[in-house]
């Protein structure tokens, strides 16, 4: 079992795949770096050599921002926005839509379950 | 799309000009501006500008973190309205 960012890697999934699974790695990074640890994207988790386990840990350790410190990072820049008393920075506030969507209906995933507010009724 | 950096951030011309004088008659007040789609520069760092929201003048003193981010969005165009009974969105400010 390979563990590698702070992330247990699936057993038994394509390493493509495997990746993925740590926070701020998608398919397209997972190639990435598969590529440069020169590691084929069809193997699985437990066939790695441990010697292709280090580099693959090396590569995302070096170059690219991932789980806890990229959360810190997302989290930092909503703060920002919101202290310096933008736009963008009020909607995060409010927990609506930041990038312009309609709020007349819809938004659900930002504004969470209906709240119904007893309308009119006969 | 993000603007080339080849042009450089769009500020005013005019927005320049009142903060070119206010800064050669030494730091005094507030620069009352129209023009929301300046981008905030270096240079305007430790300036108050009064940002017109279509309405009124909204106060703004820029501040390191603000560079790069638009007039604009300092200055709120919207009433903000909700019913009486919601809960949540109470939190403003």
């Amino acid at each position: 079992m390979a563990r590698i960012a702070g992330v247990d890697l699936p057993k038994n999934k394509r390493m493509e795949i495997a990746l993925t699974y740590i926070y701020g790695i998608g398919r397209s990074k997972a190639r990435e770096i598969l590529q440069e640890a020169g590691v084929d994207l069809d193997r699985k988790t437990d066939d790695l050599a441990d010697s292709e386990v280090t580099a693959i840990r090396n590569i995302i350790d070096k170059e690219h921002k991932v789980e806890g410190d990229l959360r810190r990072e997302i989290s930092m820049s909503i703060k920002r926005l919101m202290d310096v008393g933008t736009y963008r920075g009020l909607r995060h506030r409010k927990g609506l839509p930041v990038r312009g969507q309609r709020t007349h209906t819809n938004s659900r995933t930002r504004k969470g379950p209906r709240r119904t507010i007893a309308g009119k009724r006969k | 799309m993000a603007r080339s950096i080849k042009k450089g951030p769009y500020v005013e011309e005019s927005l320049l000009r009142k903060v070119r004088r206010v800064q050669s008659s030494g730091d005094k007040s507030v620069i009352k501006t129209w023009s929301r789609r300046s981008t905030v520069t270096p240079e305007l760092i430790g300036l108050t500008f009064a940002v017109h929201n279509g309405k009124k003048f909204i106060p703004v003193f820029i501040t390191e973190n603000m560079v790069g981010h638009k007039m604009g969005e300092f200055a709120p165009t919207r009433t903000f309205y909700s019913h009486s009974g919601d809960r949540k969105s109470k939190l403003r400010k």
